[in-house]
């Protein structure tokens, strides 16, 4: 309680850890809900609860980041991805890395203070890279979700397992990708898994025990509305696995998450239906896990159009939004108080659909359905964008996204379920005659869904994107470059060759009034400031 | 029963029709986003369906690649999630039986002669200014000595006759979804030289080319007086007044015949 008065009252450069001894309060609930209040401190996977991954530090703006330079580089010395977002709190960052390797650093130098690295068995199945995107962390505990389906706390000064519960059976695909959300007492996780056929579910752990309080299955069960949208018994290995971090509505007690592919992902045949809740936002009670409403991006869909990007809460006048640009093309706003769509506007090339429901959703045309030999469809599998992190900028008032311009063929791979086995039903590739394909940061309208400005990349990205209010969006690229640009006109500032691509979203911190900008390139966690 | 199966190192379905239709699931959902559908080769991968492969023939080394990777090349372990969504031993088995399934025999001998088609490559088609082939040649296009390994006769004679219609893969990077390309590139430096050449590689701020006389640049583009780049290859196109389909097969038949010696690497 004596930490909330002082940010309250103080500056955000002199709260907390400025004395080297550093033995700061706790993380409360209190702490996560005002984050903004200490923009030195990066508190959760996007920033903020509203998911605008957006700092409030202007230190490095757009009169000097032409200036910065790198002021340290961690290497994790793995292979693969390296996805993650770091936390930073009061001068120590907390992050994670491929293979589930979790990790203490001094947030001014780089150096580690402690490492856990979770040894996976040998029959996990991570569709797509062994890859953690982050932590979540309350009190002096840090949350991480492992790829063989645990949950797992450990103490935030020693990287000591405080506790550690298995949430799913690994061996049957299930896994763990995300940073946790920490809402009030409760850890709230979604399962990965949507390619080897599981039944997807959001879970919530007691902070302090690991005791699970609740869990929302994904797909409605028999007898549960929502159940008559899947064709037989296909409801039991649809997939809709949750694997993006969700956010949280304060005001109204509602966490919104948003679900991934029906199973098989690219073969509708076997589960006529809608498939919800696959594909679909959801507003959850985040107490008790009861559904409030859902919205469903992508009916039925077969061309592996994860819904799952971070659901952006925006608020402009009266108006209460959940932004999200979609993995299957268009930008949606839909009104978070009921679930209802305002608007839906392609933001990359759409092929998919040509036409709109009476609710104005896009609906997929019978013509784009993967074929057996093969139908090139736009965006491909990858998608328009991914869960690379796009930002909401309050001071520009433009949402910042990852645009993937690239399409391809689906042919179907009709196959049998077999638990534990990649469950695809299809086979997707690039058409290597086609144009060439290149992606590029698009800054949005989210009032209109227009675009203001884009910055083209040479080839498609998954970096994701930070805004901050130095006037500055920085976003990395498939070359290996790390680039501050211009928030209110696109233009290039700043670029730093990283040596591999950017597969991260970056973020900011604070130490003793010293901004720092950090992402994950290649191996290794990289911090800029200005010399 | 994975262990036995690997160790044998013999595919235990052989000619099997049934395992070589599981195969063909395993190998869309696993291999064709490089590979292609029908194992025809795409945009990153070689044609498979060549009986010759690069990196091994037999059932041990075709196993060993799928399964471990194939280091400096942009080939993944099955095994570690790398491959589309990973595949166990005998899903590997089960894929290498499918291509066995698909390859078709196209040898340098039923092709052409390779003998003449040498002396096409350096002679009168005059390929060798640009290509090397086991050392020998130039260096503006693509290394050709294991490319009558890795491509099908079909994609030869398009390369040939087409060259502009799928330009060739250059350098790939880690993490990278998309190779560089074969592009041509014509920049005007500061000093107002002009320069033409193909385009090795390339980021939103910097371009590493060679130019026609071989020499190499590296530019940071903001410091170019002009840069423009098309996908117009390079190469000109041999149609059939150029290059009769004799020759185009003669040439072909000693792309193979380089390649059955064993590649340049």
């Amino acid at each position: 309680m004596k930490f909330m008065r002082v940010i309250h009252s103080i500056p955000y450069f002199i709260v907390c850890c400025v004395l080297p001894s550093s033995s700061c309060a706790q993380v409360t609930f209190g702490r996560l809900l005002n984050s903004s209040k200490e923009p030195q401190n990066w508190l959760m996977y996007s920033g903020d609860y509203a998911g605008h991954r957006f700092s409030a530090l202007d230190q490095i703006n757009n009169t000097n980041a032409a200036m910065l330079v790198p002021q340290w580089a961690y290497q994790t010395m793995a292979g693969g991805k390296f996805e993650a977002t770091p936390l930073v709190v009061d001068g120590i960052l907390y992050g994670t890395g491929q293979d589930d390797r979790v990790y203490a650093l001094d947030a001014r130098s780089g150096r580690p203070i402690w490492q856990y690295q979770r040894l996976l068995p040998a029959d996990i199945r991570p569709c797509c890279g062994r890859v953690n995107r982050g932590l979540g962390i309350l009190g002096d505990k840090v949350f991480v979700a492992t790829l063989d389906a645990h949950v797992i706390a450990l103490d935030s000064k020693t990287g000591n397992v405080v506790w550690d519960v298995n949430a799913a059976e690994h061996g049957k695909g299930y896994s763990f990708t995300l940073a946790p959300l920490v809402i009030k007492n409760l850890v709230v996780v979604g399962v990965s898994g949507g390619e080897y056929g599981i039944r997807g579910f959001i879970d919530a752990y007691d902070a302090a025990t690991g005791e699970r309080k609740w869990r929302f299955y994904t797909i409605p069960g028999p007898g549960e509305p929502g159940h008559e949208t899947w064709e037989g018994d296909s409801w039991k290995i649809g997939g809709s696995p949750a694997w993006i971090t969700g956010t949280y509505d304060p005001t109204t007690n509602t966490t919104f998450w948003t679900t991934g592919n029906p199973a098989p992902s690219n073969r509708g045949e076997g589960r006529a239906g809608d498939n919800l809740y696959s594909d679909s936002l959801l507003a959850l009670d985040p107490d008790t896990g009861k559904l409030k409403w859902h919205f469903q991006f992508t009916q039925h869909d077969e061309h592996d159009y994860d819904a799952t990007q971070v659901p952006v809460m925006i608020d402009d006048g009266d108006h209460k939004w959940i932004a999200q640009a979609n993995r299957n093309g268009f930008f949606y706003v839909v009104d978070r108080t009921n679930g209802k769509l305002i608007s839906a506007t392609s933001y990359a090339k759409v092929s998919w659909s040509t036409s709109k429901d009476a609710m104005g959703r896009p609906v997929p045309d019978k013509a784009g359905a993967p074929t057996l030999e093969g139908n090139r469809v736009c965006p491909g599998a990858a998608g328009a964008t991914n869960w690379m992190s796009p930002t909401y900028d309050p001071q520009t008032k433009l949402f910042y996204v990852t645009a993937r311009e690239q399409c391809d063929i689906f042919a179907t791979a009709p196959q049998a379920y077999d638990a534990g086995h990649a469950y695809y039903g299809s086979a997707y590739f690039p058409n290597d005659e086609a144009q060439p394909f290149w992606g590029a940061l698009r800054a949005l309208d989210p009032a209109t869904g227009k675009l203001k400005w884009e910055w083209k990349h040479a080839s498609p990205t998954w970096a994701g994107v930070l805004s901050t209010a130095g006037g500055l969006v920085f976003t990395g690229d498939a070359e290996g470059n790390f680039i501050a640009l211009d928030a209110a006109s696109g233009k290039a500032l700043w670029h730093f060759q990283c040596g591999a691509s950017v597969f991260a979203s970056p973020m900011s911190f604070a130490i003793d009034g010293k901004q720092y900008v950090a992402v994950a390139a290649g191996s290794a966690l990289f911090a800029f400031g200005l010399p | 029963m994975a262990v036995a199966l690997r160790a044998q190192g013999k595919n235990p379905f052989s000619g099997d029709a049934k395992v070589a239709k599981l195969g063909e699931s395993q190998f869309r959902a696993n291999c064709a986003f490089c590979h292609g559908l029908g194992a025809r080769g795409g945009g990153r991968g070689p044609d498979l369906t060549s009986a010759q492969k690069h990196h091994g023939n037999t059932d041990a080394e075709m196993f060993h690649n799928v399964h471990d990777g194939i280091p400096g090349t942009a080939m993944p372990a099955a095994t570690e999630g790398g491959i589309g969504v990973g595949m166990s031993d005998e899903e590997i088995w089960q894929v290498i039986t499918y291509i066995r399934s698909v390859e078709k025999k196209a040898s340098a001998a039923e092709t052409g002669n390779a003998t003449r088609g040498k002396e096409l490559f350096y002679g009168s088609a005059a390929c060798g200014t640009c290509h090397m082939i086991n050392g020998k040649g130039g260096r503006l296009g693509p290394d050709l000595s294991s490319t009558g390994a890795s491509r099908s006769v079909e994609y030869l004679t398009e390369s040939l006759r087409s060259p502009s219609k799928r330009l060739a893969k250059g350098i790939s990077q880690p993490l990278k979804d998309f190779a560089q390309e074969y592009e041509t590139a014509t920049v005007v430096t500061s000093d107002g030289t002009k320069l033409q050449g193909v385009v090795l590689d390339e980021d939103s701020f910097t371009v590493q080319m060679l130019d026609t006389r071989e020499q190499l640049h590296a530019f940071e583009k903001t410091k170019l007086r002009s840069y423009e780049k098309t996908r117009e290859s390079l190469m000109p196109a041999y149609d059939a007044k150029a290059l009769p389909d004799k020759d185009l097969k003669d040439l072909i038949a000693f792309l193979l015949a380089a390649s059955e010696k064993g590649g340049g690497q």
